[in-house]
């Protein structure tokens, strides 16, 4: 049987994830193999549809890394994402879909570790849960 | 000889200028005529009229008119209450003849509480006219003998018609206006919602009096006697527009343990006593729910039997 | 406005269980406005629904178009050379929307994909109210500009009832007593002697008890 790699698709925020991620590469930190990184200007812009796309065209995992609630440059982006994120983890678990395969984080700017941490974290899960289809 | 509107029990002992007392009866959740007549003979003598309420808190219960007429076999004078949340203006009028048929003499016109808060919110609710509407409907019905649409009725209805009136329910500057509109569309008789701001609603009566209202319409106020301090809390904070000043509270709270009923008895017999000196009050409304047979007791305590017979 | 909400992803996939070949129906006309049946949800289920069927293994072909409007013939007319290709369609209209497209496409199954709710306005954004009960008689002008009929839950022409609790009704903290806005908006503007007329009984015969209405305007039929 061929080992399972998982496809997972990461968009994160151009403030704090971003610079998150630029630490973490001059620590030498490395993320797991296939994860897609998108960067966004704002996790604020990302749509449901954004999300359920990544899902349609094959990932098994999607993630969004965002800056702290109180930190927002754009004031409350990342609010308006976790509440999207909630709203179609619920639409996901009524389409036989495991609402874990969808998460959002926020990190600080500096932690370069956490980035890399919760790509491995998504890794892992999805390892436990499987091909999506 | 005196012109009567309808010479109900209670209509002839407002006219004499008595001071009235009635009482209420829930129908039981079934057909089951014992409790009926179990209540009924509670209240014989100790009260003029009896209000029987119709799918109170919008739960099903047996149907007001025929509690009425378990009541009347009794020997009591039922006030038959209807609410506007179950009915259109066919089925109102349908009742009222029947009623009136049965020799049912008093009527009480109500809103009625919205059926969400009762035993099926899933229901459709009717609200085609109003509690002030219903009360120009059976005058009219009574006095010109003619249906809404303006055609004749074959033998009109007689009734005595009451509304109910609450003094402290917002917005309160309104109520007074309220109240007076009800008795200009038609209400010989009003039964307040249970009083137990006893200075606001002195306040209350003393602009009813002032406007004059209480001499087109008999105004009884309402009381409830407070069991015990948690149905004391129940109403003034669960129940809309109904105030219980915080003295009433610590004053069945002090009463100590297994008492606080006596002393919600005491207290609702100084209230009718004070009500009695009250100008403007033409009577007592006494809704002892699920309490019937204390009121006897509270009767005789507030100087209230015998209860007159007028002829 | 016509206020809907969108049905539980659920309920419209157990609907379309066993249909393949999929159309989904939007408009831009109150729906869009209320975020529910536009291009962009169209999209949304779209997407879920094949999501959700490539999850169960099928293989689904789901379309979508958004129509300027679904209670127009003209528009209705605009799916003609497409319905063809579908087993279903998925409309995201108001209830009017469905049965239009079912009236012109006997042949073809249609489906509601959303709750209409009530004719109403965004209050804030994310946030519907209703305002208007459609009785077809307006008598809002005699209620300082705000419709008893609609928004007290009795309906009452003489009100407030005595569950008026805090200027919030009986029924929920959730829901404004009307009565109470309009007796303190009427009275602020002098005219309480307006509040104090009986308002006679309702003629219920323009609203739906009327039985199911429809409106000609002869000037205007070709």
């Amino acid at each position: 049987m061929q080992e399972f790699k998982p496809k997972i698709v990461a968009f994160y925020c151009s403030n704090c994830a971003s610079s998150a991620a630029s630490i973490s590469n001059k620590l030498n930190l490395f993320l797991p193999e296939n994860i897609k990184l998108i960067n966004v200007p704002c996790t604020g812009r990302i749509e449901i549809l954004h999300l359920l796309k990544a899902f349609e065209n094959g990932a098994d995992m999607v993630y969004v890394v965002g800056c702290q609630e109180d930190s927002c440059q754009y004031i409350n982006g990342i609010l308006k994402l976790k509440n999207r994120v909630a709203y179609l983890k619920n639409m996901l678990e009524q389409m036989g879909i495991e609402p874990q395969r969808l998460e959002v984080f926020s990190l600080y700017a500096g932690k370069g570790q956490d980035f890399v941490n919760v790509a491995n974290e998504m890794l892992t899960k999805a390892k436990e849960l499987g091909p999506i289809y | 000889m005196t012109e009567y509107k309808s010479g109900s029990n209670l209509e002839k002992v407002l006219k004499a200028g008595h001071f009235a007392f009635t009482g209420e009866c829930g129908p039981p959740r079934g057909a089951n005529v014992e409790a009926v007549r179990k209540k009924a003979q509670h209240l014989k003598g100790c009260v003029d009229a009896v209000n029987v309420t119709d799918n109170q808190t919008a739960v099903v219960r047996m149907s007001s008119w025929s509690a009425c007429l378990i009541l009347k076999e009794e020997g009591l004078d039922p006030n038959f209450q209807m609410v506007c949340r179950d009915r259109n203006r066919l089925a109102m009028q349908s009742d009222i003849l029947g009623v009136s048929a049965h020799g049912i003499k008093n009527m009480l016109c109500l809103s009625g509480d919205h059926q969400r808060f009762g035993d099926h919110p899933e229901a459709k609710n009717v609200y085609d006219i109003d509690s002030i509407q219903l009360i120009s409907m059976v005058k009219k019905m009574r006095d010109e003998g003619k249906f809404l649409n303006g055609e004749q009725i074959d033998v009109p209805p007689k009734l005595f018609i009451g509304a109910a009136c609450n003094p402290f329910a917002e917005p309160l500057e309104f109520r007074v206006y309220r109240l007076a509109k009800k008795i200009e569309a038609g209400a010989d008789f009003i039964q307040t919602q249970c009083i137990y701001n006893m200075d606001r609603f002195r306040e209350f009566m003393k602009r009813v009096v002032d406007m004059g209202l209480h001499e087109k319409c008999y105004i009884l106020a309402g009381i409830t006697p407070l069991k015990s301090v948690g149905m004391a809390r129940y109403m003034a904070t669960q129940v809309p527009g109904m105030e219980v000043p915080e003295e009433l509270i610590k004053r069945l709270k002090g009463a100590g343990k297994g008492k606080a009923a006596e002393e919600g008895i005491k207290i609702a017999v100084e209230q009718i006593q004070e009500l009695r000196e009250m100008e403007g009050v033409a009577g007592v409304h006494l809704m002892a729910i699920e309490w019937e047979h204390r009121v006897p007791e509270i009767a005789k305590l507030a100087g209230m039997l015998p209860r007159p017979k007028v002829e | 406005m016509i206020v809907a909400e969108a049905k539980p992803i659920k309920e419209i996939l157990e609907m379309i269980d066993g249909f393949n070949k999929i159309l989904v129906v939007g408009c831009k006309g109150c729906v869009t406005v209320c975020n529910v049946g536009g291009a962009k949800e169209v999209a949304i289920l779209a997407s879920a629904i094949r999501i959700a069927k490539k999850k169960k293994g099928k293989d689904v072909e789901v379309g979508e178009i958004t129509l300027e409007r679904q209670c127009d013939p003209e528009y209705i007319e605009e799916l003609r050379n497409i319905v063809q290709n579908y087993e279903a369609i998925v409309s995201l209209a108001c209830g009017v929307g469905p049965q239009f497209i079912s009236e012109r496409y006997p042949e073809i199954r249609v489906f509601p994909g959303v709750n209409t709710r009530f004719m109403g306005g965004a209050i804030e954004h994310g946030v519907w109210a209703e305002r208007c009960a459609g009785c077809g008689q307006c008598v809002i002008h005699y209620f300082g500009g705000m419709c008893p009929i609609a928004r007290c839950s009795k309906s009452l022409m003489n009100g407030p009832c005595g569950g008026s609790n805090h200027g919030k009704c009986e029924v929920s903290p959730e829901i404004d007593c009307i009565w109470d806005k309009i007796v303190r908006k009427m009275m602020a503007q002098g005219r309480l002697d307006e509040l104090l007329k009986i308002r006679p009984p309702k003629s219920w015969l323009t609203a739906r008890d009327g039985g199911p209405r429809k409106m000609v305007r002869e000037e205007l039929v070709k």
